[in-house]
């Protein structure tokens, strides 16, 4: 394969992995607090479609993202009232979420099935989006992209080296120890998992603003699980996650195109199969490997808690 | 009247339901009673392709005999296990009848036509039947030759690309009919193949699209649900065809045309039978002929003379002048497999497991 094909092969995989992305991080803030929500699913598909509607009403891809963000978080909300006020189990909750998702956005997103919008533009910045190889893949994407990449990094440093992100931690290892030291671990949890939602929901306005600029029921198609499944083999760490959706994205991609080559005799199954195992074997090798640290999931989560009187 | 349950609520439902009607010995069928029609769909009804298409068909049914029928469908069913608590729930509702509009029902509806004799099933795309099970299916490789014939005609660089779901005898005879009649009329062309491995995920369908557009593709065509593949043609400035339904919104420059599928007559013709008590089990597979399938209006960019050509292609297929598999017919490794003047028969065209020359997949 030449510069001509490479280049536009890892456009659609950076395409392809954003979504994921958004969500699995969004999730891994949520879980390093503590909390399991399996509502992802639910709230890419809220976002995708408010996102969606905002872009039909307003024209605005910025209101677009904003309505998607604040979509997911309102879903989060509702997951946050019911398992961290109500202490409702969080795994049955979270499916819940997810089916309530599906059924909202679908009700929510009939009058848009059929319609339309352009695709988000893309950064065009004159002399550096037409330099060779990398101006398209540094200087030619959308908003989104840009955003996924600095939320990372921010989520990053956020965990690692600021006061709030090892509240956060702490409340996620040992939710009794924060409490008794004077953190208000309910609170923070609030916010952990409205954060999730808002990201959730922006990898949803990903497909529906970017991706696939439309609308259609159930478009997602399981993204919400694999972003889930990205999480816990990413060992909770933003920068393995990256690696991780980029790999998925990638392998993902690279096989479709091996196939459109017609080069290939390699049956379409085991191509499909391939971003799976190739995503499997990786973290497991990350995971095992000299650059092994700390690989349970978060002490306290999934636990309910409330503070002892 | 219509009973609009998404698949979970019906799920809830259905046990309480099924108590319900157990309990008071309700009969399914009393004299006054509307028959009840269920239908069971592979995607939602909003995929604006394949069971957008089965639900038009359904309202067909609700329009045409009012009060004397009540449908209900249930969206969004996996293929496999899922499936058949589904159909065993509708029939234990007390439905007359039951479409079960996918390939992987097949088995699933088997089971559970044989536990309620008395009730009548209509599989999709399969080939089983039973006393109670019938088997329907459009000819969607007639239309495809057209698409073929006109992605041939209109491909600058030879090569039509194909997005294709799962592969089953179906969607291979679908490529197969394409690749034919394109290099009928353009020796060289190709049709490079990318399966998804998936009926509806509009983003992988969209990313199969840009792969096959970047590698040089100018014609995109697509056996998957959703209106992606064609979207992305719009916006790479190629031309393509929708799928199942027009979906000339997302695409107004690049579709070409669509093969339409068409249920309604089948379904009425269905319904009425049972409410005559003259159904009886039957495998049917229907193309332009019956009015089961049609062609979308053609796109702009189809020019006059071809549009004649195509319209002739119709009208010789309905006459039984034009057959899609008609030989010399040749597989991948250039081997003769059916002679020249020969047509395939349907049974050898229904476990179709092989590439024509000038597939690439």
């Amino acid at each position: 394969m030449t510069a001509d094909l490479l280049v536009p092969m890892f456009v659609t995989v950076i395409g392809a992995a954003t979504p994921l992305l958004f969500a699995a991080l969004g999730e891994l803030v949520t879980e390093r607090s503590g909390v399991l929500n399996l509502g992802v699913e639910g709230m890419m598909l809220a976002g995708a479609v408010t996102g969606f509607g905002t872009v039909v009403a307003t024209g605005s891809h910025t209101l677009g993202m904003v309505a998607a963000a604040v979509a997911g978080a309102g879903m989060a909300l509702l997951f946050a009232v019911l398992t961290l006020s109500l202490l409702a189990n969080q795994v049955a909750t979270g499916l819940a979420l997810t089916i309530f998702g599906i059924g909202l956005s679908a009700l929510i997103g009939a009058r848009y099935v059929g319609t339309p919008i352009p695709a988000m533009p893309k950064l065009d910045l004159p002399g550096f989006t037409d330099l060779p190889v990398l101006g398209p893949i540094l200087f030619g994407q959308d908003a989104l992209v840009y955003l996924s990449l600095a939320a990372t990094a921010g989520v990053a440093w956020f965990l690692s080296r600021s006061r709030a992100g090892r509240i956060l931690r702490a409340c996620g290892e040992s939710d009794i120890s924060a409490h008794s030291i004077g953190y208000h671990v309910i609170r923070i949890r609030y916010l952990a998992v409205l954060f999730g939602g808002a990201l959730s929901g922006l990898g949803g306005a990903c497909l529906s603003l970017s991706v696939t600029p439309m609308w259609i029921e159930g478009m997602t198609a399981g993204r919400g699980w694999i972003a889930l499944a990205l999480v816990a083999f990413a060992s909770w760490r933003p920068g393995r996650l990256l690696a991780g959706a980029y790999l998925f994205g990638g392998v993902t991609i690279i096989q479709l195109y091996l196939q459109g080559s017609g080069l290939v005799q390699i049956p379409a199954q085991v191509m499909n199969m391939l971003p799976y195992l190739a995503t499997i074997a990786l973290l497991t090798v990350i995971a095992g490997g000299a650059w092994r640290g700390r690989l349970d999931a978060p002490a306290c989560l999934g636990k309910p808690f409330s503070p002892p009187s | 009247m219509l009973w609009k349950i998404d698949r979970r609520r019906f799920l809830q439902g259905a046990a309480a339901t099924t108590a319900l009607v157990t309990a008071s010995g309700i009969r399914a069928a009393q004299a006054a009673e509307p028959l009840k029609v269920g239908f069971v769909y592979v995607g939602p009804i909003g995929d604006y392709g394949w069971t957008h298409g089965h639900d038009l068909g359904r309202k067909a049914v609700e329009k045409k005999f009012g009060d004397k029928v009540k449908t209900t469908y249930v969206e969004s069913v996996a293929e496999g296990p899922d499936a058949e608590r589904v159909i065993r729930q509708l029939a234990q509702q007390g439905h007359g009848l039951i479409f079960t509009t996918s390939f992987g029902y097949m088995e699933q509806t088997l089971r559970v036509a044989k536990q309620f004799p008395k009730v009548m099933f209509e599989h999709a795309t399969g080939y089983k039947t039973a006393p109670n099970m019938s088997a329907y299916n459009s000819r969607f490789y007639e239309g495809r030759a057209i698409l073929g014939h006109i992605g041939g005609k209109l491909t600058k660089t030879g090569k039509i690309g194909y997005v294709a779901s799962v592969p089953i005898p179906e969607v291979v005879m679908g490529i197969n009919a394409t690749a034919i009649a394109a290099r009928r009329v353009r020796p060289d062309a190709e049709v490079r193949v990318v399966w998804v491995n998936s009926w509806f995920d509009p983003a992988k369908e969209s990313d199969a699209a840009k792969a096959l557009i970047d590698q040089g593709v100018d014609i995109m065509t697509q056996h998957t649900d959703s209106p992606a593949p064609l979207q992305v043609a719009e916006a790479r400035g190629i031309l393509g065809f929708g799928q199942a339904s027009d979906m000339k919104q997302y695409a107004p420059k690049a579709q070409l045309s669509a093969i339409l599928d068409i249920w309604a007559p089948h379904y009425i013709a269905r319904v009425q039978a049972v409410l005559d008590g003259t159904w009886k089990t039957q495998s049917t597979w229907e193309g332009f002929k019956e009015g089961a399938l049609v062609m979308a209006p053609w796109g702009d960019a189809v020019p006059a003379e071809l549009r004649k050509e195509a319209d002739a292609m119709v009208a010789d297929t309905i006459s039984g002048k034009f057959h899609a598999f008609t030989g010399p017919i040749k597989n991948q490794k250039g081997e003769v497999v059916v002679k020249a003047g020969e047509r395939m028969s349907d049974g050898d065209l229904l476990k179709m497991d092989w590439y024509v020359e000038g597939v690439k997949a």
